[in-house]
């Protein structure tokens, strides 16, 4: 398990990391999200013992990385940002000196590596120096190096970038395999992959947390969460909207998109009624009426709007600066 | 000490299989006994000496070693941080100090091999004559501890810098300053404006003043501390600087 408490990092007059505070059960899958400069990578170093902090605490399995730090670095597999390796070592090679590095000697030695190729499916290239890989394998050969002494803690950053899809889908496979006996952070830019593969998300923004919940509940966070969306026929769109704006329970609405006969229109709770029991009563409401109703959804809300909501890209602070 | 002693020999058989299995070791292994070779036979006068000894070879040492040992070790830190491997190094179970020491020991056992090869050399004077093996014994041991002091800094430069070429001049620059402050011409030419004392305490910083005596085969303690001293300092630097990465 790991425990982080207030853990505050700075290069230069840059404040990389601001009193950030978490803790990871085992069992748990932690998606670590933000925007590239975030923080993400800097307390998964501090984490991982790489760099230290200006203050706070990182601890793994309650040993302090700072006080302890061979005994936390024990319990850890981490695969860094670049997932580096030695490029002139074959696989098998690299791997073995893995095994030397992490303790592990005979039979036990054998069968670490024997699986961690195996997870990552390595078995074709291990004769191969690393160099003269594909990116893809490349990154597995990096992460089989994490996962080798079956460590109770695993912290990946960015697992799956420059992956194509199945390999995405693979990696994210392994994590939710491995996730029952471990505590696992990845940090990732892909929303999706923190659906499929997290049991709890963090949000970072310029090195503070801003959102810290399951996917479920930072979905609820989102202004479409609750909302309904309807497909209705007939293209009077000025007068359909302001027809359901004027329902009991809808709040704003908006016209998502209107093609001839059909208009989407998206109705914003109003009151306290949201979700299904929302679109229940607004097709009750709307039946036999002037408008046609051929589809009818509640919104869970998306990950991504919530993303944006909270977090500000680089992007958009320069735009700022600038005006 | 075995616990400890796993991690620096895991890390000194990578360092030295990274040498074999790219041509930098034979490279080097090819242009060290070159060099060493025409340095000997003709710049050293081996045959015109007309004495059984190998002094001819051991005087070029500490100048043909002054651009080989950097040039073997530039790569040794500076190439994990611009790699970026030396995340994956320094978060695996192991102390700073057992990486730093790994990886000289691995380069050291690698120039103490380079300097065994020259062994046709000592056959040659044996066969030519009966020279004081005691004193090549005693010279090939300076030799030794003089390229472990070169390498200690090495590593020190390389542990500064992402870029190899810097690491390479700084110890280079390094090394240079160490061989001159304790040669003769320099020193004479100290002579002429500081008092003589002043000028012996100075030289008695250069490897050469001790190298010197070693490859008369004089095992002095006084050297063997010297030398001891400047790989343990470097080295100590070089800790320092791998643990405030980041800073």
């Amino acid at each position: 398990m790991i425990k982080v408490e207030n853990l505050r990092k700075s290069f230069g007059t840059n404040v990389a990391v601001n009193d950030v505070s978490f803790e990871v059960a085992p069992g748990e899958v932690l998606g670590f999200l933000g925007p590239n400069g975030a923080g993400k990578s800097t307390t998964m170093r501090i984490i991982t013992g790489f760099i230290g902090a200006d203050a706070g605490r990182a601890s793994v399995c309650g040993f302090d990385i700072a006080e302890q730090p061979i005994e936390a670095k024990r319990r850890i597999g981490y695969l860094p940002e670049a997932a580096p390796s030695y490029g002139e070592m074959s696989v098998a090679s690299f791997l073995g000196w893995v095994a030397d590095m992490r303790g592990l000697v005979g039979d036990a030695r054998r069968k670490a590596i024997a699986q961690a190729v195996d997870a990552c499916s390595l078995g074709s290239v291990l004769q191969q120096d690393i160099d003269t890989l594909s990116k893809g394998f490349r990154h597995r050969t990096c992460l089989a190096q994490a996962i080798l002494h079956d460590p109770d803690v695993l912290i990946l950053d960015e697992p799956t970038d420059g992956l194509d899809p199945n390999q995405k889908h693979e990696v994210r496979q392994l994590i939710r395999r491995m996730s029952e006996r471990k505590t696992i952070i990845f940090s990732t830019h892909i929303l999706e992959e923190v659906e499929e593969a997290c049991t709890r998300a963090i949000i970072i923004d310029g090195g503070h947390i801003v959102a810290n919940g399951t996917p479920d509940e930072l979905k609820a966070r989102s202004d479409r969460a609750g909302a309904v969306l309807l497909t209705l026929g007939g293209g009077d769109a000025p007068g359909l909207g302001a027809a359901i704006a004027a329902l009991p329970g809808v709040g704003r609405v908006e016209t998502v998109e209107q093609s001839g006969e059909q208009t989407q229109v998206r109705a914003y709770a109003g009151g306290a009624e949201r979700g299904s029991a929302l679109a229940a009563r607004l097709a009750a409401a709307l039946a036999g009426g002037r408008w046609p109703l051929l589809a009818i959804t509640a919104e869970e809300g998306r990950l991504d709007d919530v993303f944006r909501a909270i977090t500000h890209s680089d992007v958009v602070r320069m735009e700022g600066a600038g005006s | 000490m075995s616990a400890g002693a796993a991690p620096v020999r895991a890390i000194a058989r990578r360092e030295l299989a990274q040498y074999f299995g790219s041509p930098v070791a034979y490279v080097f292994l090819v242009i060290f006994l070159l060099l060493a070779g025409i340095f000997t036979f003709t710049f050293g006068a081996f045959f015109e000496r007309g004495e059984a000894s190998l002094i001819a070879f051991f005087t070029w040492v500490p100048w043909l070693l002054l651009f080989l040992v950097p040039a073997a070790g530039m790569r040794i830190w500076a190439e994990e941080r611009r790699s970026g491997t030396w995340e994956l190094l320094l978060t695996m179970p192991v102390t700073v100090w057992q990486a730093v020491l790994g990886k000289f020991v691995a380069s050291w056992g690698f120039l103490g091999l380079a300097l065994l090869l020259t062994f046709p050399f000592w056959i040659t004077v044996n066969w030519l004559g009966q020279p004081d093996n005691g004193v090549i014994v005693s010279a090939y041991i300076g030799s030794w501890l003089l390229g472990g002091a070169y390498l200690a800094v090495t590593c020190m430069t390389s542990s500064f810098t992402r870029n190899q070429v810097v690491a390479f001049i700084l110890a280079v620059v390094l090394c240079l300053a160490l061989i001159l402050i304790g040669f003769t011409p320099i020193t004479d030419l100290l002579a002429r404006y500081l008092p003589i004392d002043v000028v012996d305490t100075i030289a008695g910083f250069g490897v050469l003043t001790h190298f010197d005596g070693l490859a008369k085969g004089v095992i002095a303690l006084r050297a063997i501390v010297y030398f001891a001293s400047l790989i343990v300092l470097p080295l100590f630097v070089t800790a320092a600087v791998i643990r405030n990465r980041g800073r």
